[in-house]
This record gives structure tokens, C-alpha cells and sequence, in this order.
């Protein structure tokens, strides 16, 4: 079974791939623009974050810097797709492959290790908590103040033109949205969120490397389509929550796969986990209504 | 006031499928004019729709809206003078959001969106007064889904957000062509008693040559990116079908061969 440090350690990393979660949610679900822009702008907020800290920088204005280098670099994407008509998918591959140099330049190294250096979470290991407890405490905060941001912005003027532009791009630009503004806004917006992850997550696991990119659209996208099979994202603010609920579930069941000792699974398997889980994610809702409907048909 | 003056247009230019949609096309609506516009299919009437609210920019030719040059604007630009309603009825609303919130998007068409809440209390009265105009319950549906009405309520609702704001325009694209006879009368009616109401200015698209003569105050035909005929007042009142088709032969020399503009 699982022990207690794994199942917190899940648990934060679930919360940290959350806010992820919420970005792909943004790019995928509200703007319909599939964005892999991600797996870069992850290691590059926390490359920024890490630079920062080191530099002797205020923690938290580090992540902030964090935040808006992610949303430099979803700009970016948004750009190459409505300035100069790249198609949405290899704008982002593009922006992905440049940040991998940009993240390397930044840091200047392919790893950077911050376990001595002041982070976020240090003062909070001041107060009366296990050790374990703190980081979930945190980012517990932190996801629930982007959660409400995030809702309040998509009930916003603003954030309905938003949702508008990607469910219907002729309809608001004939009410007067500038489709192209708003998607450099969701997208950069989107990519902020990531770059916060990767702050959060370079911060709390002690270290930024350049690879820590590797998968993270798909994580996200696992999180994403398994949390919309729990909670039916039917208003703005249960998709957010099923954003969430699908990152730590999704934590869960790799530490619960890791951790089975009968499945002989390593963590070198990770990665092969999360593609058999996406695609059971995918699958699986319409396997269940085509097995129900095939029930009731027989009853009929 | 909205006056376009020969615009020309071609589609594919220097390709095999070289194709000039619109060819020296000049018009002018006055204030407070209903104009139905005909014409066979390729005659140019969804380009110059399309040319008039800037979802495609004319190769050369002038449109002012009320003294504004917005020849080179793009759609988004001219939403606050121009406002529209597609023949597609799903496509005037977003199915994802509630009807509140496409009505919440069409209150602010043209104009700055901030970060207050988009759907305001001091709206709901409005919305709920203009949804109850329709007479099809949907004024106690606010916060359903657009996706759960007919095309026909959809429909509806789309001429109720393009006349939510004041427009120097309202331009309606064979509005009640993808809609069953019924609905199509229904929406057709509500169109023009919106359009008596508000006294708005109007364009209407259709294929129907009967609807064309029985709803506005003037008709124009367009053939082959220009306009062949532009009748209004006494010399339109009493008019039908089959002078219609009279007066297009006498213009141009040719004879109607697009069985539809016939049987409409």
C-alpha cells in the first residue's frame, strides 16, 4: 500500500499538474487551440524561478517572473498562429523546440539544484506541520486562489469573449471580439498558468532541469480528460474543479501502479502509464455509453 | 446610413478558378430603409453581405457606414454599426454558452469588454422582457444552454441579439433559408415587426422572390456582381413575381434559369 509521505507527495505534485490542468483547459477546451507549447514553458518557469532565486530574488516575485515568461512564451505561439497564419499545432511545437535552447541559456546548465536556497515554502516549514503536510498546505492555497481567479475571469466581459472565440469565431467577431487578441490572450494566459507549475515544481522538489518538460502536455491532458469523466464540466467552474480533481487522481493511480508491487511496474514505466491512462481516459466514457446503450436496447 | 460604391471583389485571382464575385456592385440605404435583395445563386448576394460587414475586404471600391470610411476594417471593427444574422442558425449564437450569456455578449457588440461580471443583474429584466417578445417561453430559460433550442428559437434569438444594441445596419443573410416553412414565417414576421419597431435600417438577403416583394420597402435584384434593378414606392407597390422576372429580361436581355428564385 501506499505510505503516507507517497500519498502527500502525490497528492502536491497532483495539485502542482492542477494548475496545469487549468492552462491546457484554457488552450484545449475554452480557445479550442491545442497548444504544446507547454512542455516548454514548464521547464522554463522553472528555469526562470530557479535563475531568480539563486540571484538572491524574493521567492515569490520569482514565480512571478515565472508567470509572465510563460506568458511570454504562449504569446509567442498565440503570434506565430494569428499574425503569421502557422497553423495552431506547429506554432506550438515550434515555440516548444525554441524554448529547449532557451531554457539551457537561461540556466546555462541542464540542471539547477535549489535545496539550499530560500523558496516559498520555507517559512511555512516554520509553522507546527509534519514536513509532509506543508507543500499540499501551499498549494492547496495557491490552486484555489487561481481557481476563483480563473472563474471570475471567465464570467469577466472579457473572459465570455474568450469562451466565444473558440466555440464560435465568426459569431464574436461579428459582435466586435478580436478573435486574435483573444486568443494571444488565453494562450499566454494559459502558458502563465504552466509557468507557475514549474516555478511551484522546480521549488518544491529542489531542483529545475531542462527536461522536466518532457510530457507535461500529456500529464496535463490525462488530468484534463480524466477529471471531465468524473465531474461533467457542463459550467466553467466544474470544469476547473474536475481540473483538479483529475491531476491528483491521476497521481494517485501512477503511485498506486508504482507502488503495486504485484504489477512489477518501475518508474522508468511512467511514461507508458500516463499514454495507456490518456487513452483509457479517451476511450472509456464512450465505451461506457455504447456498453449502457446496448443494455437498454436489450431491455427494450 | 450605409452607401457602397463599386466595389469590385474576385475570388482565386490568376488561378484556373479565377472568379469576380462582385463587379463595380454600388448601393446606397437610406435611413430607416428595409431593402430585400435577389438574385440568382453566384449573383454575388453572401459576398456583398460578407463585403459589407468586413468578413471580406474588397480588391477595390468604397463602403462608408454613417460618414465612416470602413472599407479596410475588419469585421470586429465595423460590429458596432454593423449588425448581422446569419442563414445558418447555429451560427449567430454559441451553443456551449446560455442564452443569458449570448445575450450578455450581443449587449456589448462594438464595444470595450472589461472584467466586470459579463452578465449583469441590472440585464436580466431587458433580457427577459425582449426573450418574452418571442412568445416561446424562453424568457424562464435564461440559463440553459443555446444548444438546447431549435434551430428556428436559435434563430430567433440571434435577430433578438443583432437588435439589442442600436446599429446603423442589420444585415440578414437568407435568415429564414434553413428554417421549415412554419418557422420561416414566424421568424420572417418577427423580423419585420422588430425592423417597424425599432425603425431600424435593414438588408435582407433572400432567395425567395415572393418574400423579396411582400416585406420591405425596396427591392434590388443583383446579377453576376451588379446591380440590375432597384425599384421602391409606387413603381414596386402591386408588383409580382412575374413582373419581376418581366422587368429583369427587359434589363438585361436574358431569361431567369434558376428554377428556385421561380418557385420561391
Amino acid at each position: 500500500m501506499l505510505s503516507e509521505i507517497a500519498l502527500y507527495g502525490a497528492i502536491e505534485t497532483g495539485l502542482i499538474y492542477g494548475l496545469v490542468a487549468f492552462g491546457i483547459y484554457i488552450s484545449f477546451r475554452v480557445l479550442d487551440f491545442p497548444d504544446l507549447t507547454v512542455d516548454g514553458s514548464f521547464p522554463l518557469g522553472a528555469a526562470v524561478a530557479a535563475m531568480l532565486i539563486i540571484a538572491g530574488w524574493n521567492p515569490w516575485i520569482a514565480t512571478g517572473a515565472a508567470i509572465l515568461a510563460g506568458m511570454a512564451a504562449g504569446a509567442v505561439t498565440a503570434l506565430l498562429n494569428v499574425k503569421l497564419k502557422i497553423l495552431n499545432l506547429l506554432a506550438s511545437i515550434l515555440t516548444m523546440i525554441a524554448l529547449y535552447s532557451v531554457n539551457l541559456r537561461i540556466m546555462g546548465r541542464p540542471n539547477v539544484a535549489l535545496l539550499t536556497e530560500e523558496t516559498v515554502l520555507t517559512p511555512w516549514y516554520n509553522l507546527d506541520l509534519a514536513y509532509h503536510h506543508v507543500p499540499v498546505l501551499l498549494f492547496v492555497i495557491v490552486v484555489a486562489v487561481s481557481l476563483i481567479l480563473l472563474w471570475r475571469f471567465m464570467k469577466s466581459e472579457t473572459g465570455l469573449a474568450m469562451r466565444a472565440t473558440g466555440a464560435n469565431p465568426r459569431m464574436a467577431r461579428a459582435q466586435g471580439i478580436a478573435t486574435g487578441a483573444m486568443i494571444v490572450l488565453g494562450v499566454a494566459l494559459s502558458n502563465g498558468l504552466v509557468g507557475l507549475a514549474g516555478a511551484l515544481f522546480a521549488q518544491s522538489q529542489g531542483a529545475a532541469d531542462v527536461t522536466m518538460g518532457v510530457g507535461v502536455i500529456v500529464i496535463g491532458l490525462a488530468s484534463l480528460i480524466g477529471g471531465e469523466a468524473v465531474i461533467t464540466p457542463s459550467t466553467v467552474v466544474r470544469a476547473l474543479l474536475a481540473c483538479v480533481i483529475g491531476a491528483i487522481i491521476y497521481r494517485l493511480a501512477i503511485a498506486f501502479a508504482l507502488n503495486a508491487d504485484f504489477l512489477g511496474l518501475q518508474a522508468q514505466d511512467l511514461n507508458l502509464i500516463t499514454a495507456v491512462l490518456v487513452t483509457l481516459a479517451i476511450v472509456l466514457p464512450g465505451v461506457r455509453t455504447s456498453v449502457i446503450g446496448k443494455l437498454t436496447r436489450n431491455k427494450a | 446610413m450605409i452607401s457602397a460604391s463599386d466595389l469590385r471583389l474576385t475570388f482565386g485571382k490568376g488561378t484556373p478558378l479565377e472568379n469576380p464575385a462582385l463587379r463595380g456592385m454600388s448601393l446606397t440605404v437610406n435611413q430607416g430603409e428595409f431593402v430585400t435583395v435577389i438574385g440568382s445563386n453566384g449573383a454575388g448576394k453572401s459576398t456583398f453581405l460578407n463585403a459589407l460587414s468586413g468578413e471580406v475586404l474588397v480588391d477595390s471600391g468604397e463602403i462608408i457606414v454613417d460618414n465612416t470610411d470602413v472599407t479596410k476594417l475588419p469585421t470586429h471593427k465595423r460590429a458596432g454599426q454593423v449588425a448581422r444574422v446569419f442563414q445558418d442558425p447555429l451560427a449567430g449564437t454559441c451553443e456551449t454558452l446560455s442564452i443569458e450569456e449570448n445575450l450578455a455578449l450581443a449587449i456589448k457588440r462594438g464595444q470595450r469588454r472589461g472584467l466586470t461580471a459579463a452578465v449583469k443583474k441590472q440585464y436580466l429584466e431587458q433580457f427577459r422582457d425582449s426573450l418574452s417578445s418571442l412568445n416561446l417561453g424562453l424568457e424562464n430559460r435564461l440559463g440553459d444552454k443555446m444548444g438546447l433550442l431549435s434551430g428556428g428559437q436559435r434563430q430567433a434569438v440571434s435577430l433578438l441579439m443583432a437588435s439589442l444594441t442600436p446599429s446603423s445596419i442589420l444585415l440578414l443573410d437568407e435568415h429564414t433559408a434553413a428554417l421549415d416553412p412554419k418557422t420561416a414565417a414566424f421568424v420572417l414576421e418577427l423580423t419585420t415587426q422588430i425592423i417597424e419597431e425599432q425603425q431600424l435600417t435593414a438588408l435582407m438577403v433572400t432567395h425567395s422572390m415572393k418574400q423579396a416583394l411582400e416585406v420591405g420597402s425596396r427591392t434590388v435584384m443583383l446579377h453576376q456582381g451588379q446591380v440590375v434593378f432597384d425599384i421602391a414606392g409606387k413603381e414596386r407597390e402591386g408588383l409580382e413575381v412575374k413582373d419581376l422576372l418581366g422587368l429583369f429580361e427587359k434589363q438585361r436581355g436574358l431569361s431567369v434559369d434558376d428554377d428556385s428564385l421561380l418557385l420561391g
